[in-house]
């Protein structure tokens, strides 16, 4: 979204003239932001919570929490990041819920070595995904990921899924950003070494 | 440079963000290891492939339901 130029040097995001009237009582300037990210919350929710019903939830108690903070929102991080934050955080503990009570944080099972260094040394067709239909492939994506543990499962979404920076993902969550490059490294070599069992070549692939 | 280097790389090489030096010794060590060759294709093509595939939609239907009533409690507030 392009940023608005003011009579000075400074410049304004959109989201945050929208914040400041939302702030002055006025919900249809809120109701933009909510069309403008509701999409995206809802996405995470479901990736982190791995519910429906709970990214349900996750969406309406964001975006209400958001509303009930503006006041709190500073306005020097962009206010999807904020709110991306908060909706985390709401996740997370909903996921906690679903697995009565054990605890489940964003540190959780990232000290094992699994994916530091690759271990599956079978190449792809060029577009291997062209093996499956739509749907079929869709269930593919869906089981990978969710075998990916909460902390490098919501890295790799917010960063390569959502399209944050390093930076952002990094204040989002909380973590350093060399957390975050070490997370999505093995997150991403992870989910790699998984698909390689539904995309790797097949003997005889290139055969004519 | 090792395996373990060129992977510690990896996501600055697949991000662009190494220096030409870094560059010149990482495509070396391409040149001489299929590897670490087929481990950077493959995980470049993981991330296009997640990229590129909403895996998780909101309908039209549940979206509006859900603002309304997100909104609906913010006039409460």
């Amino acid at each position: 979204m392009p940023n608005i130029q003011t009579q000075g040097t400074e410049e304004v995001h959109p989201d945050v003239l929208l914040v400041n009237r939302a702030r002055e009582g006025d919900v249809q300037a809120y109701e933009k932001l909510v069309k403008q990210y509701d999409r995206q919350v809802f996405r995470i929710a479901q990736h982190i919570t791995q519910n429906r019903e709970d990214a349900e939830d996750v969406v309406q108690d964001a975006f209400l929490k958001a509303y009930e903070k503006l006041d709190q929102f500073q306005g020097n991080s962009k206010f999807y990041t904020w709110l991306v934050r908060i909706a985390v955080n709401e996740s997370l503990m909903r996921l906690r819920k679903r697995r009565t009570g054990r605890m489940v944080s964003i540190d959780e099972d990232v000290e094992t070595d699994e994916g530091s260094m690759p271990r599956d040394l079978a190449d792809w067709g060029p577009d291997p995904e062209m093996q499956y239909g739509q749907s079929e492939l869709a269930d593919i994506l869906r089981k990978t990921i969710q075998g990916l543990p909460p902390g490098f499962r919501t890295v790799f979404v917010l960063r390569d899924v959502e399209g944050l920076s390093t930076e952002e993902t990094a204040e989002t969550l909380g973590l350093s950003v060399p957390a975050v490059k070490s997370r999505l490294l093995r997150a991403r070599l992870q989910l790699r070494e998984r698909l390689s069992r539904y995309f790797r070549k097949k003997k005889g692939d290139g055969a004519k | 440079m090792t395996c373990t280097e060129f992977i510690a790389q990896l996501d600055d090489l697949l991000e662009d963000r190494v220096t030409v030096t870094l560059r010149a010794d990482l495509e070396e060590h391409l040149r001489g290891c299929e590897h670490c060759v087929i481990t950077m294709n493959t995980t470049r093509k993981t991330i296009e492939i997640y990229r590129s595939h909403e895996l998780y939609e909101l309908p039209n239907e549940l979206r509006e339901r859900l603002q309304k009533a997100i909104l609906a409690k913010c006039k409460k507030c």
